[in-house]
C-alpha cells in the first residue's frame, strides 16, 4: 500500500539531498573534528559549512548557531540559561499552547519556585498581545513564545512581540521549530535573543537540533563537558547529523517559494474540498496568518482517532488532537486553549503537507474522507439526534 | 499507536450490529460528547425473554467502537438474568484484550448493559450513587471502588485507564488513593490534625494552601484565585483569569477550593466569593 504523508509537523522525510551528503560520514571520513590530524580536521571544516548554511537561512552569523540534539534541547537550553544568568528573577512568560518542550518546562518552575504565566489565545489560536505585555515586570526573567503553533498552524507575531520585550530589557526565546522552511525567518529583523530549530521537522535527520544565541547573550550551558560548540554545548559532535542539517537548510531556502505556493495551493484545495463535500466541519487556527502546509479540520459529533485509523486503512498518515490519541483524556492542551467545543476538539485531524505531496495524493484524501466521516456519523448517537433537530 | 488485536481491528472496521432497533425493550445511553466517547445501546427480546436482537451507536475511538460491537454480539440469545452477568472484563476478553489505557471503553459497554436492564425493567433511571470524586468525568466513589473490586486494580493509572477518573485536572488523584487504599485494608494516611489556630496562624496556612495547592490547579487551565480576607472561618477570595467568567467557577469553589481548605487548614471553614 502506497503511503499518503500528510503529518510533516510530527516529522518529516529526509531530503535525498540530505542523506546523500550525511552518509560518508558514517564510515567513510569518520574523524573527530576536535583532532589534530587532517582526517579529523578535514570533518571540522565539514561543520563549519554546515554551519554558515544554519547562519545563512537564519540572518545570523555563524558564530551565533550551536549545534545539540534536538529541539527539545535547545528550548531547555535557553530557558534555563535566561533563569540561571538572572537569579535574582523568578518569573517566566510563556503561552497556553506552546509544545510540550517548553510547556511542561514551565510547569516544572511554577512548582519549584517560579511564577509561570501562561499568555492565553483566543479562538483562531491568535495570542492576547495585551495580556502579554500587561504581565511584563522587572521580575520576568524570559518570555518563550514559540513562532508558530504545531497543531493549529497559527503565526504569532514575533517581530513586534520581541521589540517591545526587549524595550524592558527581558530575554526573549522563541521555539521556531514548526516555522523553519515554511515562512521566512530573519533574526536580524526581529529582538529575538534566542531561536530554536529542529532539524527531522524540515527534511533533515532527527537526534539534531539548533539553538541561536544572539551574540552578547548572557548565556550558560545545560550541558557542560568538552569545549565543542564554544564551550556553549558539551559532546562529540553529531557530525552526520549536523552535515544534514545545513544541507536541510540550503534546501529550505530553495523551496521556500514552492512552500508557500505549491504546497498552499495543495492545502487549501484540501481544506475548500473537505469544508465543501463534508458538512459541520470547522477550520481550526487563523486562515490569515497560518503556516501554509498546515490545516486542522474539526469534524463534529466524530472522534478523532477512529478517523485517523480509517484513513490509514488507505495508507493516509495524519494527526489528531483528540484525547484517544495521546493516551490521555481530555483533548490537546492546544484546541481546549483555544476554546474548541468539546463537539469539535474530539474530532480534530491535522493535515501537514510538504514539497513531496502531489495534487494526486490530495485527491485520493478528498475522495477517501467524505464516506469515512459519513460512517462514523451514522454509527454516531448525536448525529442521529442533530439530523433529527435539524428536520 | 495502539496496539489493537486483530478481532478489535475487524470489529472497529467491520461493526457488528450498528443502529437503533425501533420500538425496542430496553435502552441504555452511557458517555457524552464531552467526555469523548458514548454509547446508545437498544435490545429486543424473544417470546422466551431472550435477547433477540441488540444495536449499538457510539461516539468514540476504535475500541470504544469495536468493544460496543462486541457487547451487542455477546448479549445475542443472552436472558437478561444471564446478561446481567457480563463484566467488563468479558467484553475485553471477547475482543482478545485491550490496551490498559483503553479499558475504560470496556466498562462503557458494561454501563450501557445495565442501564438498558434497569430501562426494560421499569426501574427509574438510576440514580448517580455515591459522591462524585472526579469532577472531570462525573466518576462517583461508588464505581471507582466497584471497579477496583471487579478487576482488582491497585494504582490511581489503574482507575483512570478504566473509569476515567482522574484523567482530567488531577484534583482527586488524593482521594482515589484514599479510596484504594482503603479497600487494600492500608489506613488512610494521616491528616493533619488540626491543633488549636490562632488567627495568624489560619490565615497564613490559609495562604500558603492557596498558594501551594490551589493557585497551581487553577492555573493549568488560565485561572487564578486572590485571596482578599479572612473573617472569623469565612474565607474571602476572589476569582481571576478565566475563572472569573468560567460558568462552573462556583462549583470550583466550594467543591475544590473550600474541600481543600478544610482538609489542609481546619474543617469549619467556608470560602465565599466577593464580588
Amino acid at each position: 500500500m502506497n503511503v499518503i504523508y500528510v503529518d510533516n509537523n510530527a516529522t518529516t522525510m529526509v531530503a535525498p539531498e540530505v542523506l546523500d551528503e550525511m552518509l560518508p560520514y558514517f564510515n567513510e571520513f569518520y574523524g573527530n573534528p576536535s583532532s589534530m590530524h587532517t582526517f579529523g580536521g578535514n570533518v571540522g571544516r565539514k561543520i563549519r559549512e554546515a554551519r554558515e548554511k544554519v547562519a545563512t537561512i537564519l540572518g545570523a552569523a555563524p558564530e551565533e548557531i550551536v549545534f545539540n540534539s534536538c529541539g527539545t534541547e535547545s528550548d531547555s537550553t535557553a530557558i534555563r540559561a535566561a533563569v540561571l544568568s538572572n537569579p535574582d528573577k523568578k518569573h517566566i512568560i510563556t503561552t497556553r499552547v506552546e509544545h510540550p518542550a517548553v510547556k511542561n518546562l514551565g510547569e516544572y518552575f511554577a512548582k519549584n519556585g517560579f511564577r509561570v504565566t501562561f499568555v492565553p489565545v483566543d479562538r483562531k489560536g491568535r495570542l492576547d498581545i495585551d495580556y502579554l505585555y500587561e504581565n511584563l515586570t522587572d521580575d520576568t526573567a524570559i518570555v518563550s513564545i514559540m513562532w508558530a503553533n504545531n497543531e493549529s498552524g497559527t503565526i504569532f507575531p514575533i517581530e513586534e512581540l520581541s521589540k517591545t520585550v526587549k524595550e524592558r530589557e527581558i530575554v526573549f526565546h522563541t521555539d521556531a521549530v514548526q516555522t523553519i522552511g515554511k515562512i521566512p525567518i530573519d533574526v536580524s529583523k526581529t529582538e529575538v535573543d534566542m531561536l530554536s530549530l529542529s532539524g527531522h521537522k524540515f527534511h533533515g535527520p532527527k537526534g539534531i537540533g539548533v539553538l541561536y544565541i544572539r551574540k552578547g547573550t548572557k548565556f550558560s550551558p545545560y550541558i557542560i563537558g568538552g569545549h565543542q560548540e564554544s564551550g556553549r554545548r558539551g559532546g562529540t559532535e553529531n557530525v552526520a547529523s549536523i552535515i544534514g542539517i545545513g544541507k536541510a537548510c540550503e534546501l529550505a531556502v530553495e523551496h521556500l517559494g514552492k512552500e508557500n505556493t505549491r504546497v498552499k495551493k495543495l492545502r487549501d484545495k484540501l481544506e475548500t474540498e473537505i469544508l465543501k463535500r463534508i458538512p459541520n466541519t470547522i477550520i481550526n487556527g487563523d486562515p490569515e496568518n497560518r503556516l501554509p502546509n498546515t490545516t486542522s479540520i474539526a469534524f463534529e459529533y466524530v472522534e478523532g482517532e477512529s478517523i485517523l485509523l480509517m484513513m490509514d486503512e488507505f495508507g493516509i498518515c495524519a494527526s489528531s488532537g483528540s484525547a484517544c490519541t495521546s493516551g490521555s483524556l481530555e483533548p490537546s492542551h492546544v484546541l481546549r486553549a483555544m476554546g474548541v467545543p468539546f463537539t469539535a476538539a474530539h474530532g480534530s485531524i491535522r493535515f501537514s503537507l510538504s514539497i513531496y505531496n502531489t495534487e494526486e495524493e490530495i485527491d485520493f484524501i478528498i475522495e477517501k474522507l467524505s464516506p469515512i466521516i459519513e460512517r462514523l456519523r451514522e454509527m454516531s448517537p448525536f448525529w442521529d439526534d442533530k439530523v433529527i433537530g435539524n428536520q | 499507536m495502539w496496539e489493537y488485536t486483530e478481532k478489535v481491528k475487524d470489529h472497529f472496521l467491520n461493526p457488528r450490529n450498528v443502529g437503533v432497533i425501533e420500538n425496542a425493550d430496553g435502552i441504555g445511553e452511557v458517555g457524552s460528547l464531552a467526555c469523548g466517547d458514548a454509547l446508545k445501546l437498544t435490545f429486543k427480546l424473544d417470546e422466551n425473554k431472550r435477547i433477540q436482537d441488540a444495536k449499538f451507536q457510539t461516539f468514540g475511538c476504535a475500541s470504544a467502537i469495536a468493544s460496543s460491537s462486541a457487547l451487542t454480539e455477546i448479549i445475542k440469545d443472552l436472558t437478561l438474568q444471564e446478561a446481567e452477568k457480563i463484566t467488563n472484563e468479558d467484553i475485553a476478553k471477547y475482543l482478545g484484550d485491550l490496551p490498559k489505557e483503553k479499558m475504560h471503553c470496556s466498562v462503557l459497554g458494561r454501563d450501557a448493559l445495565e442501564q438498558a436492564i434497569a430501562n426494560y425493567r421499569g426501574e427509574a433511571e438510576k440514580k448517580v450513587e455515591g459522591e462524585i470524586v472526579c469532577e472531570c468525568f462525573g466518576v462517583t466513589d461508588l464505581e471507582i471502588e466497584r471497579t477496583i473490586r471487579e478487576n482488582n486494580l491497585s494504582t490511581i493509572e489503574d482507575v483512570t485507564d478504566y473509569v476515567k477518573a482522574g484523567g482530567g485536572c488531577g484534583n482527586c488523584h488524593e482521594k482515589i488513593q484514599e479510596i484504594i487504599d482503603s479497600m487494600h485494608g492500608k489506613e488512610p494516611r494521616a491528616k493533619r490534625k488540626s491543633e488549636r489556630l490562632t488567627n495568624i496562624k489560619k490565615i497564613k496556612l490559609i495562604e500558603e494552601t492557596l498558594d501551594r495547592e490551589v493557585k497551581p490547579a487553577l492555573k493549568k487551565d488560565g485561572g487564578d484565585i486572590e485571596l482578599i480576607d479572612v473573617e472569623g472561618n469565612i474565607v474571602l477570595v476572589k476569582m481571576r483569569g478565566t475563572c472569573a467568567t468560567c460558568t462552573a467557577s462556583q462549583v470550583t469553589l466550594k467543591n475544590y477550593v473550600e474541600t481543600k481548605l478544610r482538609e489542609l487548614v481546619t474543617s469549619e471553614l467556608v470560602v465565599e466569593e466577593v464580588q
